[in-house]
């Protein structure tokens, strides 16, 4: 089976039963720093449970405008994070992009750059998006410098939007072009 | 200001809620001009029948009960009390203090005469002083450059510039993110200062 769209150099995608993610996302959304880098609403502590009957209410729905993978390791097969597209406007050619890695033993080794490359390659080539676009909070200049690597441009600061540690935190937005994509060359085959 | 003032009282316009016999007549009527939508929607425009609105505003004041994150108010005349427009913070987190702000004045006839000014002044005033909130944000698209001059003149601050984000007419329009801030809204309106001009 030819599925390099969905590979990476590192990564793969792939869909995960509701009691897979379930089970990973209640141990994720124990580590508050993850959570935090990742969302803006207060942690819940949510049971595998629960986090199962919301997997698969979504699974009812059928939801074709939002899109979610698993990202699983090429070596090990070690499933590490999600990535997902959420606001996808399909007549503007517009969405955002989410992604993180809850498996902290991965974080800062090019595995979430290798599976942003893979998913705008997805964005760009199979749905035939204009741009992608994607939110990063300003105490997280790890992600910043992924999201740069991947091609990614600054367009600018909602002011303040986060307070925590009882302290104003901003939100950058980052866009990348359909056009910036392919004269970066990177991964456009 | 103090605790007696009325905070949906204007000199133009007062801020009420839906008449679920009277209002959806009027709205379906402005959602035929399609410009409106798509000020105010990056879904497709299309128009709605009376039946819609009905069924929309029962929606919309059960996210009210339900959601705590949301406020929606009819813009009325002072005077005769007629359908003008609405306005509505939605998307609060309360533990941010963020909002985001949509206003709308709904016959063309009615822009350009200052009730969305001063709607939005009492909104604002409602989001500052009774909300307590921290920002409320606004988004244009830049083919909506009246929309733009409009929350610039009443103190919004460009913040974020979606290149390209919306597609229409055959052109690519950027979306542009505005916000205000608690302190610059102090500034231009005063602690004491009951007005909202």
């Amino acid at each position: 089976m030819n599925n390099s769209l969905l590979r990476g150099e590192l990564v793969r995608f792939a869909a995960e039963n509701p009691e897979v993610m379930a089970a990973n996302f209640s141990r994720w959304n124990q580590d508050t720093e993850w959570l935090r880098l990742l969302d803006t609403d207060p942690p819940r502590l949510l049971s595998v449970k629960k986090w199962t009957e919301w997997l698969e209410k979504d699974l009812e729905k059928g939801t074709s405008d939002e899109l979610f993978f698993a990202i699983r390791t090429l070596d090990e097969d070690a499933l590490i994070g999600f990535i997902g597209l959420f606001d996808l406007f399909k007549q503007h050619g517009d969405t955002l992009v989410a992604i993180a890695l809850g498996e902290r033993k991965y974080w800062g080794k090019g595995y979430g750059t290798d599976a942003m490359r893979v998913m705008l390659r997805y964005a760009f080539n199979e749905l035939n998006l204009r741009r992608v676009g994607l939110i990063v909070f300003d105490y997280n200049p790890r992600a910043m410098r992924s999201y740069e690597k991947a091609g990614f441009i600054p367009e600018g600061r909602i002011r303040g939007a986060i307070l925590r540690e009882g302290r104003r935190w901003d939100w950058l937005y980052m866009g990348i072009l359909r056009e910036e994509w392919l004269a970066n060359g990177i991964m456009t085959s | 200001m103090g605790i007696e003032t009325q905070l949906f009282e204007g000199k133009l316009v007062r801020l009420a809620p839906i008449d679920h016999e009277k209002d959806p007549e009027v709205e379906s009527r402005w959602t035929h001009d399609l410009t409106l939508l798509r000020a105010l929607y990056r879904q497709p425009a299309m128009p709605q029948s009376i039946a819609q609105i009905k069924k929309k505003y029962e929606a919309i004041e059960k996210e009210v009960d339900e959601s705590k994150k949301l406020f929606h108010f009819m813009i009325r005349d002072k005077q005769d009390g007629r359908l003008l427009g609405f306005v509505r913070i939605e998307g609060i987190e309360w533990s941010h203090g963020t909002s985001k702000l949509k206003l709308a004045i709904g016959d063309p006839a009615d822009r350009g005469k200052g009730y969305g000014g001063e709607a939005l002044q009492l909104m604002l005033r409602f989001a500052f002083s009774e909300l307590n909130l921290y920002r409320v944000a606004a988004v244009v698209v830049e083919d909506n450059p009246e929309a733009l001059k409009f929350f610039q003149r009443c103190g919004f601050v460009e913040e974020v510039r979606r290149r390209k984000a919306i597609l229409r007419d055959g052109q690519a329009w950027d979306s542009i993110h505005l916000g205000i801030l608690r302190d610059e809204w102090m500034a231009i309106h005063g602690k004491g200062d009951s007005s909202h001009e």
